[in-house]
């Protein structure tokens, strides 16, 4: 977990959603997602706060760059990376949803 | 409700900046007690709106006006202009670099999106001139 600080951190998460193309993210995930991307620029930032998803997590060993971390920070949004593809997270996200 | 305005100028250079209009016209509607889903209607149609004027027109000025019955919203760019509005509204129809595309734009989603979040929605445009959308989403 590279920011968020423990009470955005522990919001519960209700949904989730996978994607990179933006505007599709923007129409269509739904507030309190875990929404799994290989994006790392700073606009999944604004996306992940205009829609209120719950976290965001990278995947793939994708590391957010800079003012994408500093925006994350500053906006105290949840931002997670992993080394695992985007299917598997996206499998084991819904397995703990069940 | 008394009627409120914000208005804001959207730097085409700073794509840094890019999306912090809508969160900050998120957080005003929040205050005045507009309901969750419009408020996300307006984030939406908004944020497309901010993002089409950084990535294609340079920048431009937003005004969000709440009414009694609606909220409107108003974007005017000083950029190319739109040479085919039917072809602009099409989903998937997108003139982005692939530059931009590297940054997970040019969908061709984003004035699609803004018409179907919004209640209704005008495009003025002129070559060289620039462009002024307009939209309302009611309350």
């Amino acid at each position: 977990m590279l920011s968020g600080t423990d009470s955005a951190a522990e919001r519960e998460v209700t949904g989730g959603y996978s994607g990179d193309l933006l505007s599709w993210v923007m129409g269509r995930a739904r507030a309190g997602d875990a929404w799994v991307t290989i994006m790392s620029n700073v606009s999944v930032a604004a996306v992940a706060l205009l829609t209120d998803v719950a976290c965001v997590v990278l995947a793939e060993g994708v590391k957010p760059d800079e003012a994408l971390l500093s925006r994350a920070v500053k906006e105290d949004l949840p931002l997670l990376c992993s080394g695992l593809s985007a299917f598997e997270l996206c499998a084991r996200i819904s397995k703990a949803l069940e | 409700m008394e009627p409120f305005k914000l208005e804001f100028a959207i730097d085409g250079e700073d794509f840094h900046s890019a999306g912090e209009a809508s969160s900050e016209t998120k957080k005003a509607l929040k205050k005045l007690g507009i309901p969750a889903d419009t408020i996300r209607r307006v984030s939406i149609c908004m944020y497309e709106g901010e993002m089409n004027m950084v990535l294609h027109a340079n920048g431009g000025a937003v005004t969000v006006e709440v009414g009694e019955d609606a909220i409107a919203i108003a974007l005017a760019d000083s950029g190319p202009g739109i040479p085919d509005i039917g072809a602009a509204l099409s989903e998937g129809f997108s003139t982005a670099t692939n530059e931009i595309r590297e940054l997970g734009f040019g969908a061709g989603m984003g004035l699609p999106n803004m018409k179907k979040y919004c209640d209704e929605m005008d495009i003025q445009t002129e070559l060289g001139v620039g462009t002024t959308v307009t939209m309302k989403i009611n309350l």
